[in-house]
């Protein structure tokens, strides 16, 4: 048990079948919350893109549509025929039932993310797991972790404490990307703005919002990619296995 | 059974009888605070339940962001085509003259209005925001009269909840909460950027909702029905919206 990681809440076990043994990995919380925000943010991801293709421009400031000159277009047709895209067809319309998923999957990610940000302070999961140590930050520690990345051999085994380069990515994900995504979302809603200006007065506007909006989610496309690219390097079972058992060799 | 089992037991059983009460107690506020939406129901009516009751406790007082002339968009963007009915090219033919708001349901003077009697009224004018659900919008100066005069002028009956809303298309109808009815900068809009509401923006009169997405900005309106019960109108799920898939509510 020495050499595995101490995850108060959950014993290490022995499992009866095999003799190996499996040592603690993720709490039961982190697994939950871990696998309703992935399904979320894929509902969110699906639901997003069906949204964007109705009006496939961006612009920047307050207001903006097909009149007005736009920061870049996406080069796709839309599902709405007065968005000049220049390609003769048009998209199936699927904005009823994506928006209606989209703002019930944001809700549960917002709940879910509240839960987790808060059980992550109070139970040392935050101090202990995701911020790194002063020694991790180093740039000998820091060019190895990279080196170690970019030989795509990860050295540490499943049940290991998260290395420095998942630390930093999980935080600014959790602590960046997310309530970002969040804001810029709530700064298109016209109830809200009539609340909080400011959070639409600070991004620039409305469609400054929304153009923030779809960098952002990008950027979380990106992160899943990636996130899920490092668990098939590492080893796609044994990573699934700690994540839906809590356990790991 | 253990000393720590029991205990378990006990709060656990403690902790779900007290989110059941907790949630009956909530769900019986929602109702009385007119928290539900009428598309609550179905695989989404959680999250549209949650959004409506959150919306509408931070909004019931809160006012639409409002713009500086510099801010008007310089064409506002015209979205689909005027009705092709010949009642609507009758009327546009003669200028629309004779166009008529009536009003009825939970009112104590039912009746209707001609255009002039709605433009006599205090007039109400805002530079705000008109946003399509499908992400594009722009900036307009809007100039009507408010919808809570024209309600003040009919004597809405102190229990209404409720204000339906019909285009002279009859494919559009929609409706808003007294919250929204009553809000001094919800319109019965007929002029835009100083000039008539052109026809392709929904002249000549159209119900202008800053709070909500274009979609709850039905054109070409003809008739206001006052109302305690959404249920009785088309499928009950509110407006034409919620049967085409969309939400009711559209503050989001």
């Amino acid at each position: 048990m020495g050499d595995s990681v101490r995850i108060p809440g959950v014993a290490a076990n022995v499992s009866g079948e095999t003799g190996v043994r499996l040592r603690a990995r993720h709490s039961a919380l982190v697994r939950v919350t871990h696998w309703v925000t992935a399904i979320s943010f894929l509902a969110l991801l699906v639901t997003g893109a069906e949204i964007v293709i109705s009006h496939p421009r961006f612009y920047w400031g307050e207001a903006g549509n097909v009149l007005m000159t736009p920061l870049f277009k996406l080069p796709i047709p839309a599902s709405r025929a007065l968005v000049p895209t220049g390609y003769g067809y048009v998209m199936p319309d699927q904005n009823g039932w994506s928006r209606y998923l989209h703002f019930q999957s944001a809700w549960v990610v917002v709940l879910t993310g509240l839960l987790y940000v808060l059980w992550s302070l109070f139970s040392g999961h935050l101090r202990r797991d995701l911020l790194p140590s002063g020694s991790e930050l180093t740039a000998r520690s820091l060019a190895s972790t990279i080196a170690s990345h970019l030989r795509l051999k990860p050295t540490n085994d499943a049940a290991a404490p998260y290395n420095v380069l998942q630390r930093i990515t999980y935080l600014v994900v959790i602590f960046g990307l997310f309530p970002l995504v969040i804001w810029t979302g709530l700064a298109m809603s016209p109830a809200i703005m009539s609340v909080f200006p400011f959070l639409v007065s600070v991004l620039g506007g409305q469609q400054s919002a929304r153009t923030i909006h779809f960098f952002v989610s990008i950027a979380l496309a990106l992160f899943l990619v990636v996130h899920v690219v490092m668990i098939c390097v590492a080893g796609f079972k044994s990573r699934m296995r700690a994540m839906i058992t809590g356990r790991a060799k | 059974m253990s000393d720590v089992s029991r205990r378990k037991l006990i709060t656990g059983g403690l902790t779900v009888a007290a989110g059941a009460g907790g949630l009956a107690v909530a769900a019986e506020l929602a109702q009385r605070y007119g928290l539900i939406p009428p598309d609550n129901g179905g695989l989404y009516g959680a999250g549209e339940t949650l959004t409506y009751a959150a919306q509408r406790i931070l909004t019931r007082h809160s006012m639409a962001r409002e713009f500086p002339r510099s801010e008007i968009s310089k064409a506002p963007f015209v979205n689909g085509e005027p009705p092709k009915l010949d009642a609507f090219q009758k009327l546009q033919a003669g200028g629309f003259a004779d166009w008529r708001l009536a009003i009825d349901g939970m009112v104590s003077r039912p009746g209707s209005f001609s255009m002039d009697e709605l433009k006599s009224y205090p007039t109400s004018s805002h530079i705000t925001h008109l946003a399509c659900e499908e992400g594009w919008s722009y900036i307009a100066e809007w100039t009507g009269v408010p919808l809570a005069h024209v309600l003040d002028a009919a004597g809405v009956l102190p229990n209404a909840k409720y204000v339906v809303y019909f285009s002279i298309d009859r494919d559009w109808w929609d409706s808003i909460d007294m919250a929204d009815a009553l809000h001094p900068q919800t319109l019965v809009a007929y002029g835009l950027n100083g000039g008539e509401l052109p026809v392709g923006n929904g002249g000549p009169l159209r119900m202008r909702v800053p709070r909500q997405l274009g979609y709850k900005n039905v054109k070409y309106i003809t008739r206001l029905t006052v109302t305690d019960n959404l249920k009785k109108f088309g499928k009950g799920l509110g407006s034409a919206s919620p049967e085409a898939g969309y939400a009711w509510y559209a503050g989001i």
